[in-house]
């Protein structure tokens, strides 16, 4: 078992949900409230990881990290680091691989919240902030909660965009994912069998907490 | 901004909003503390935008909102309040109680600057003025069409606003629920001393329910009175069509022997007031209340029947339950005058389709209205009822 891998691959995880999930509030309520001339078009480029080959957008990622490119030598200028083989370079990747995974739940979630609740809570004296904090937060739940599971299990499983951008840096950026194939092309079966395994467990009990959390709910949209 | 419209309080709402578009407003009314204004309309004559406007939920291209002694829209002084600024109470159509709170917390949310348990205590004095004492962990989902109506109004009269907007508050509910809760709401207003604003299209509601009607068609305010003035002297054709009026017709002013008739076809009609201020010649529109056709009783002649008597034949008769409508034409136009006779009259006086019938027109209740007919001088002659 290859301890290191599944830290990297736990690490990656939490850092993109923690990353990606309030950055999907923010968009995922943008787009649901519409009304701006672009919408369709944030969300097809939304939705694009989802229907693109892992290796093609890895690639295309691999590309722009590159220290000659715009978001490679911005990273660069900014952190004095390069983003290609380091474990900045993979969160960044998979942050954009788990875009449609963290926006679309939460954006229909959003679009189940009718406008009139929150002309409701401003009439009954509420912030938008705290119209936010107290109406519709509460209400979106189930779909944040289905974004983290969906984001976390899409993070511990993804594996051509991490290797394009990251390759194999034992510590760095080898997740569990790509410990596996590793393993499965020394023809070690068992350690890859081990690992598959624990990358399900993981994966499993994970969304089984995440789900049974969002499941205790009495109230229903009326 | 405009004075106050005269006899309006300082504390009243005074509302005069007006933009070309996209949504055509040119609406003008008052509501004093205690009085309940009913807005009355078609769909999309602007009811529900006005209401929203009120509340700080729509912005005007034009106008004022001003509410006891404050002012809350200014279009001229580019004032426009926060929803939050105005101390509002709306009820919306559905509700929109929060689905994720019991009844209880949808009513302490308005009461956030209390301390906790006074917030619970008041939240629970509410619910009881509203006769839901026991529900209080209720969700909104577990509650009735009608007790969900409750906590909305429960919800927005926590807040102790300065106008209550009732939006269309028991178009959700069936219709014996809906007879209850209009009889709380009467009651409650004996309570509340603050403007109250209800959107309705329901005429009957808007009559049983307000002490002033507006009616509104394009985002106009056409008229406001009293249902019983509004009913009986509407200031247009167009109000009578829009409050379902029929009985809408065109003469003209002439005078015999000194005395002033309006003519209406061969018939030389007495009015009883509005005659002596119209020039002789004049085309004009009148209106005449179903209540005011007097039929008259075959074989038993009486004092009353000298009172405009008019020759007409049956044309259609229609029995709802113990009244029955009856369309008589007369033979001097196309148009068609109604009323209502109890269905056993009918019966007694063999009213049937085809019959000539005669029916006295009472001078007192024909209403003139000079300004609409005066526009439309040169258009038909005869104007159809609707």
């Amino acid at each position: 078992m290859d301890w290191t891998a599944l830290s990297v691959s736990l690490k990656l995880a939490v850092a993109t949900c923690l990353l990606l999930v309030p950055f999907g509030l923010w968009l995922g309520r943008l787009l649901a409230r519409g009304g701006f001339r672009g919408k369709p078009f944030c969300e097809a480029l939304v939705a694009l990881p989802l229907v693109m080959p892992p290796t093609v957008l890895g690639f295309y990622l691999m590309l722009s990290f590159g220290a000659d490119a715009p978001v490679g030598a911005v990273w660069q200028r900014l952190t004095g680091g390069g983003l290609t083989f380091t474990f900045s370079g993979i969160l960044l990747a998979s942050l954009v691989a788990n875009l449609p995974f963290a926006v679309q739940p939460i954006q229909r979630a959003f679009e189940t919240i009718p406008a009139n609740l929150r002309e409701a809570a401003w009439c009954s004296g509420l912030s938008p902030w705290q119209t936010f904090r107290r109406i519709e937060l509460p209400l979106v739940w189930p779909g944040v909660v289905s974004a983290l599971a969906l984001t976390f299990a899409h993070t511990l499983g993804e594996f051509g965009v991490i290797l394009m951008v990251g390759g194999a840096i034992d510590g760095e950026t080898r997740t569990l994912a790509i410990a596996i194939y590793d393993r499965v092309q020394a023809f070690d079966e068992q350690g890859a069998a081990i690992m598959s395994a624990m990358l399900l467990l993981v994966s499993f009990l994970t969304i089984g907490v995440v789900y049974g959390l969002a499941g205790h709910r009495r109230w229903r949209h009326v | 901004m405009s004075e106050l419209p005269e006899g309006a309080t300082p504390a009243c709402l005074d509302v005069g909003l007006y933009q070309p578009g996209p949504i055509p407003l040119a609406a003008n009314f008052h509501c004093e503390p205690g009085e309940l204004l009913a807005l009355v309309g078609p769909s999309g004559s602007g009811k529900t935008t006005l209401l929203r406007a009120i509340a700080g939920l729509y912005r005007p291209a034009g106008g004022w909102v001003r509410c006891a002694g404050e002012s809350w829209f200014d279009a001229g002084q580019g004032l426009s309040l926060a929803p939050q600024r105005r101390r509002v109470g709306l009820v919306f159509q559905d509700y929109a109680l929060f689905p994720h709170l019991s009844a209880l917390r949808n009513i302490m949310v308005p009461l956030d600057h209390l301390p906790t348990a006074r917030r619970r205590e008041q939240a629970l004095a509410w619910l009881s003025r509203v006769r839901l004492e026991g529900l209080a962990d209720r969700y909104p989902a577990e509650l009735s069409g009608g007790q969900r109506q409750r906590v909305a109004l429960a919800r927005a009269l926590a807040r102790q606003p300065r106008v209550l907007l009732l939006d269309e508050p028991f178009s959700a509910v069936d219709q014996v629920t809906r007879r209850r809760l209009q009889r709380e709401l009467a009651l409650l207003r004996e309570q509340i001393s603050i403007p109250i604003v209800l959107v309705t299209h329901d005429l009957d509601e808007a009559c049983a329910l307000a002490d002033r009607i507006c009616v509104l068609h394009a985002g106009c305010s056409l008229q406001q009175s009293s249902p019983d003035t509004l009913f009986r002297r509407p200031a247009s054709p167009e109000v009578a069509r829009l409050l379902d009026r029929h009985n809408v017709f065109t003469g003209v002013v002439v005078e015999q022997g000194g005395e002033r008739y309006l003519q209406w076809g061969r018939y030389h009609l007495e009015v009883e007031q509005g005659l002596e201020c119209l020039p002789l010649g004049q085309r004009v529109d009148w209106y005449l209340p179903h209540s005011d056709v007097v039929l008259h009783r075959r074989h038993r002649p009486s004092q009353g029947e000298r009172e405009n008597p008019v020759t007409a034949r049956v044309v259609e008769l229609v029995v709802l339950g113990g009244i029955t409508s009856v369309s008589l034409a007369v033979d001097h136009s196309d148009a068609i005058l109604r009323f209502e006779i109890a269905t056993h009259a009918a019966r007694r006086n063999g009213l049937a389709r085809g019959e000539t019938v005669q029916v006295s027109l009472l001078a007192s209740g024909i209403h003139l209205m000079p300004g609409a007919a005066a526009l439309d001088a040169h258009t038909t002659p005869e104007r159809e009822p609707t």
